[in-house]
């Protein structure tokens, strides 16, 4: 089973990368792009079910996949209806 | 007195952070590996710069993990001196030491230079006989060197004299151009609440002699070595 991690910088925190990358963008002639945040994106492939694994999960994502100071995660379960 | 120099691995200032600290009077210091578990019988701790597990994910983020880090969490609670340099720094807000983090550097280049920095507390145990403006010459090389913290931890830092060096320019102004990275306010370095944990980009190791450009970084060394001695001194 896959479950995805998003994580994305706090919108108080300036990201320069995405602001450069907006900049690439409207060189190209895409001005429409009024901002852009990069983030990161995981795929975590989980042994089993997800039940009894999902608190864990949730305070590695807190503790370990995002650094709560600067960043957002979201945590994406299937949708399963077992 | 004996320091504690951790390595990681990807650490790669260990040697020059064991060759700073061994090159002053008084000070042993041995490497401890990331895996060890205790630092039992040494006096203070140094987590050195580098790029601690390649710095996948963030940077320290991965380093905060390793078993030796239960070890100085602990110390630093009991109130040890703890010297975070570079990525040493990153470790010790990944790990919740220090607060904010060290994110990007503003203008996205790597910065490899000489910077100057400005005493800005009267007192810590690294800071000692150096007294507000006493200007610092110490090299940067960094990538994520960009301090960042919230308002409410920001003010916090101020009330309570916990930055203890910001970069400035020659003459000891705190201006914009003199700010290498975007760090907020130009934090170049920081201290916890009880001031014996010390986190900084700038590199004190690679300022310890002046063939290197800068003897500077010694002074925050030999500050801590006072320290400790001092509290030996009282304690006897």
């Amino acid at each position: 089973m896959k479950v995805k991690v998003i994580v994305t910088p706090k919108e108080t925190v300036l990201d320069p990368q995405g602001a450069a990358v907006r900049e690439a963008m409207h060189h190209l002639g895409f001005t429409g792009a009024r901002e852009v945040r990069i983030g990161r994106y995981l795929e975590i492939e989980l042994e089993g079910d997800l039940a009894g694994q999902e608190g864990k999960l949730r305070e590695l994502c807190h503790d370990l996949l995002s650094n709560p100071v600067i960043e957002d995660y979201r945590l994406e379960l299937p949708n399963e209806t077992k | 007195m004996k320091f504690a120099v951790i390595q990681f691995p990807g650490s790669n200032c260990d040697q020059d952070c064991l060759a700073a600290v061994r090159g002053l009077n008084g000070i042993e210091a041995d490497f401890v590996w990331h895996k060890e578990t205790s630092l039992k019988g040494w006096d203070a701790i140094v987590l050195p710069g580098g790029f601690s597990y390649g710095d996948y994910l963030r940077c320290g983020a991965i380093a905060r993990f390793s078993p030796i880090m239960r070890a100085v969490v602990a110390d630093a609670e009991a109130g040890k001196l703890v010297i975070g340099i570079c990525n040493g720094f990153q470790i010790l807000c990944e790990a919740g030491l220090l607060p904010g983090a060290l994110v990007r550097n503003r203008s996205l280049h790597f910065v490899c230079e000489m910077a100057t920095t400005r005493v800005e507390a009267a007192e810590s145990p690294f800071t000692r006989g150096m007294p507000i403006g006493t200007l610092l010459r110490l090299p940067v090389a960094h990538g994520e060197g960009c301090y960042y913290a919230d308002e409410t931890t920001l003010r916090e830092l101020n009330e309570r004299q916990q930055v203890l060096l910001r970069y400035c320019d020659a003459e000891g102004k705190i201006t914009s151009a003199a700010n290498p990275n975007g760090s907020v306010e130009n934090i170049a370095g920081i201290c916890n609440r009880a001031r014996n944990v010390f986190g900084l980009m700038p590199h004190p190791d690679r300022a310890c002699e002046e063939r290197l450009g800068s003897k500077d970084g010694t002074r925050i060394f030999e500050s801590m070595l006072r320290a400790v001695a001092g509290d030996d001194r009282a304690a006897a």
